[in-house]
C-alpha cells in the first residue's frame, strides 16, 4: 500500500459507514447463497456472516469496537423488528387463540428439557460449576440471558456467546430434525424453536415459512418471561 | 413506510418508558409489541384518527420486510461473540456436546408436548 492509500484506508476503516456497508454487503451474499441452496440450514447467513466478518475484522486488525459504531444501526433494528412482531400476531390471531393450552405446554417443556438438559449434560462431562450457572438460561434472548447470569452469579459474556451458539445450533438442527421425527405443524416447529433457540431460531423460522415465524416469535417472547422464574428455582437443585 | 417504522419506533418508546416509570422485568420491545398488537385489534374503531398506512397495508409491509431480515440483526452481536469464543472453547468440546443435545432435547419435548395437547383440545392438522 502507498502513503496516500494507507491514508485512506486509515480514514474509512474508523467511519461508521464502512462497516455497516460491509455488514449489508456480506449478509445480502450469504442470505443470497442460502436461497439458491433453498435455505439447507447449513447454509445458515447470521452463520456464514458472522465468521466471514470476524475474519476481515481480524485479517484488519480492527477492534470490536471500532466495527460495532457502524454495525450498531443494524444492531439497534432488533428493537423495532421486536415490535413489529405484532403484525404477524395480529394477522394470525385466530390460529394463535386456538392453540393457547398446546402453546403453554410446549412453553414449560421446551424452557425446563433446554436448561435442565444442558447443565445435566455439561455437569456429568466436568464442566466447572461457574460456567454451569452461565449456561442455565441459554436458550432465552441475549438481552435477558446476560441479566439472568448476572443475578445468579454467572458471566453475563459467558452466557451471551453461550445464547448466540444455541440460536445458531437450533437453527441449524430444527429442520432436519423436525423432518426424521415428521412433525410437518409449523405452528409447533416454529414454537419449540422461538423456546428453544430465541430470535435466531425465529429469524431462520420467518424465512422458511410466515406460520412458523410467527408461532417462533411467541415462543421466545413467552420464553423470555418463564426462563428468568425457572433458573433461580431449579439451579441450585441442578447444582448439588 | 417512513411513518410505519416510526410507529413502531413510537411502541418501543412508549415501551420502554413505562418498563423504567414501573419498574416491569420486561425488555422494552416486548411491552411496544403488546402496544402495538392493542393498537391494530382497536384499529377499525380508531381508524379516522389514525394514519392511513395503519390501515392500507403500509405497516404490514414494512413489519414483514423487517422480519424477513431478522437474520441481518443478529450479524454485530454475533461478530461479538466470535471474539469471546475463547471463553468457550476454553472448556473444550463437553460445552459444544451440551448445547447441541439440550437443543434437540428442547426441541423434542417442545414438538411432543405441542402435539400432544394439540390433539387433546382437536386442533391437529
Amino acid at each position: 500500500m502507498s502513503q496516500s492509500d494507507f491514508a485512506l484506508w486509515v480514514y474509512l476503516s474508523r467511519t461508521p459507514l464502512l462497516w455497516l456497508t460491509l455488514t449489508i454487503f456480506v449478509y445480502v451474499l450469504a442470505d443470497r447463497i442460502s436461497a439458491k441452496l433453498h435455505r439447507n440450514p447449513l447454509a445458515n447467513p447470521v452463520l456464514h456472516s458472522v465468521w466471514v466478518i470476524g475474519l476481515i475484522l481480524s485479517f484488519t486488525h480492527t477492534p470490536y469496537r471500532t466495527y460495532f459504531e457502524g454495525a450498531q444501526f443494524v444492531h439497534f433494528m432488533l428493537g423495532p423488528a421486536t415490535v413489529a412482531l405484532a403484525v404477524p400476531l395480529y394477522a394470525h390471531r385466530r390460529t394463535v387463540m386456538r392453540v393457547l393450552l398446546p402453546m403453554a405446554g410446549a412453553l414449560v417443556a421446551g424452557a425446563i428439557a433446554a436448561m435442565v438438559s444442558a447443565v445435566l449434560i455439561a455437569k456429568a462431562l466436568g464442566v466447572p460449576h461457574d460456567v454451569l450457572i452461565s449456561l442455565a438460561p441459554k436458550s432465552v434472548t441475549v438481552g435477558v440471558a446476560m441479566g439472568i447470569a448476572e443475578r445468579t452469579g454467572g458471566d453475563p459474556s459467558l452466557a451471551a456467546v453461550l445464547v448466540l451458539m444455541t440460536g445458531a445450533i437450533g437453527a441449524i438442527i430444527v429442520t432436519p430434525l423436525m423432518n426424521a421425527v415428521r412433525v410437518r405443524d409449523m405452528r409447533a416447529r416454529g414454537f419449540a424453536l422461538g423456546v428453544a433457540a430465541h430470535g435466531i431460531g425465529t429469524a431462520r423460522a420467518f424465512q422458511v415459512d410466515v406460520m412458523a415465524g410467527t408461532f417462533s416469535g411467541i415462543g421466545m417472547g413467552l420464553n423470555g418471561l418463564l426462563t428468568p422464574i425457572l433458573v433461580p428455582v431449579f439451579l441450585p437443585l441442578l447444582l448439588s | 413506510m417512513l411513518v410505519s417504522l416510526g410507529l413502531l419506533l413510537l411502541c418501543q418508546l412508549l415501551g420502554e418508558a413505562l418498563v423504567h416509570a414501573l419498574g416491569v422485568p420486561l425488555p422494552g420491545p416486548v411491552i411496544g409489541m403488546a402496544l402495538l398488537l392493542a393498537l391494530l385489534l382497536m384499529r377499525d374503531t380508531l381508524a379516522p384518527v389514525l394514519p392511513h398506512e395503519v390501515g392500507d397495508g403500509t405497516l404490514e409491509k414494512t413489519s414483514t420486510g423487517l422480519l424477513a431480515n431478522l437474520s441481518l440483526m443478529f450479524i454485530p452481536a454475533g461478530v461479538g461473540v466470535v471474539q469471546r469464543l475463547d471463553l468457550v472453547v476454553s472448556h473444550g468440546p463437553a460445552i459444544l456436546v451440551a448445547l447441541i443435545v439440550s437443543t434437540a432435547v428442547a426441541l423434542l419435548a417442545g414438538v411432543a408436548v405441542f402435539r400432544l395437547l394439540a390433539r387433546l383440545v382437536g386442533e391437529e392438522t
